[in-house]
């Protein structure tokens, strides 16, 4: 699984890098812009981004899942929650709490070790891409055929989440006497 | 595809996510930090899947099921913190301290 050193890097790499950067430079906008709706846009530039590292790494199927789900649904319902909790529109300064600095270090350090650890420890991998290894045909006879069991768990949950949802938000369902 | 990159990547993903979750004051905010760093997993799941050349496909099935979970996270956190702001007419962290230490 060794081949191919650092440099240069493949067209595939670079592609991958550039998607990764806007990915990463969007993220960090994300929590440091001061504008709560900025913030959910900045949102969907990254995961469009994410969606396009997973074109590259041929996980096709999942990339427009992504795409449906977290651009499409995620963030229209983050949207939502801004607007219903009367969130200023524009500029406000006070979204940052006082431990910035403390989260600062300790996201640094986060950062530090994790990015040293898989340095040191897949150096040497290398992945061979062919394509095809993500189409929805092969997502979906692996999903039927060997994740059955914890497909249907999922639906049951995800079935019950709304339903708490939908109960947690409307004010005119009472408890039981 | 070098397997470094995807997985720095993530981990940069994820470092940010931290740094969210930890620095910001709107509720709303923080969740949006925990959908990147839940992204920065799903990221490496997909990257060592492909590494792997899995014959179940464990790591993109996981992904979408990762996908599927922070939906409905995501779902059950809005309406909790549509139910503090109706109570509370505040969805700023450092505000709810009702079960803090006086």
């Amino acid at each position: 699984m060794t081949s191919a050193g650092f440099w240069p890097p493949s067209a595939l790499e670079v592609v991958f890098l550039l998607l990764g950067l806007v990915a990463v430079g969007s993220a960090l906008m994300v929590v440091t812009t001061r504008q709560l709706v900025h913030a959910a846009l900045w949102l969907v530039v990254c995961f469009g981004a994410l969606a396009g590292c997973y074109l590259v790494l041929t996980a096709e199927f999942v990339a427009w899942v992504q795409v449906l789900i977290y651009v499409g649904a995620v963030v229209v319902l983050l949207l939502f929650g801004i607007m219903l909790t009367r969130a200023p529109i524009g500029r406000s300064d006070d979204l940052d709490s006082g431990n910035r600095v403390v989260a600062g270090v300790v996201a640094v350090a986060t950062a530090g070790v994790l990015v040293g650890v898989v340095v040191g420890g897949f150096q040497h991998a290398y992945a061979e891409l062919q394509p095809g290894a993500g189409s929805a045909e092969t997502l979906g006879a692996s999903i039927f055929r060997n994740w059955v069991l914890p497909f249907e768990a999922l639906s049951v949950l995800l079935l019950a989440a709304l339903i708490g949802a939908i109960v947690l938000s409307r004010t005119d369902i009472k408890g039981r006497g | 595809m070098h397997v470094v990159y995807p997985a720095v990547v993530a981990a940069l993903l994820f470092s940010i996510g931290v740094y969210g979750v930890l620095a910001r004051r709107n509720t709303i905010l923080v969740l949006m930090s925990v959908e990147l760093m839940l992204n920065a997993v799903n990221l490496n799941l997909i990257a060592f899947d492909v590494w792997l050349r899995d014959a179940l496909h464990s790591g993109q099935v996981l992904t979408l099921f990762v996908i599927v979970i922070a939906a409905a996270e995501v779902g059950i956190g809005l309406a909790i913190v549509l139910a503090v702001f109706r109570t509370r007419r505040a969805i700023e962290l450092d505000r709810l301290r009702d079960l803090g230490e006086p």
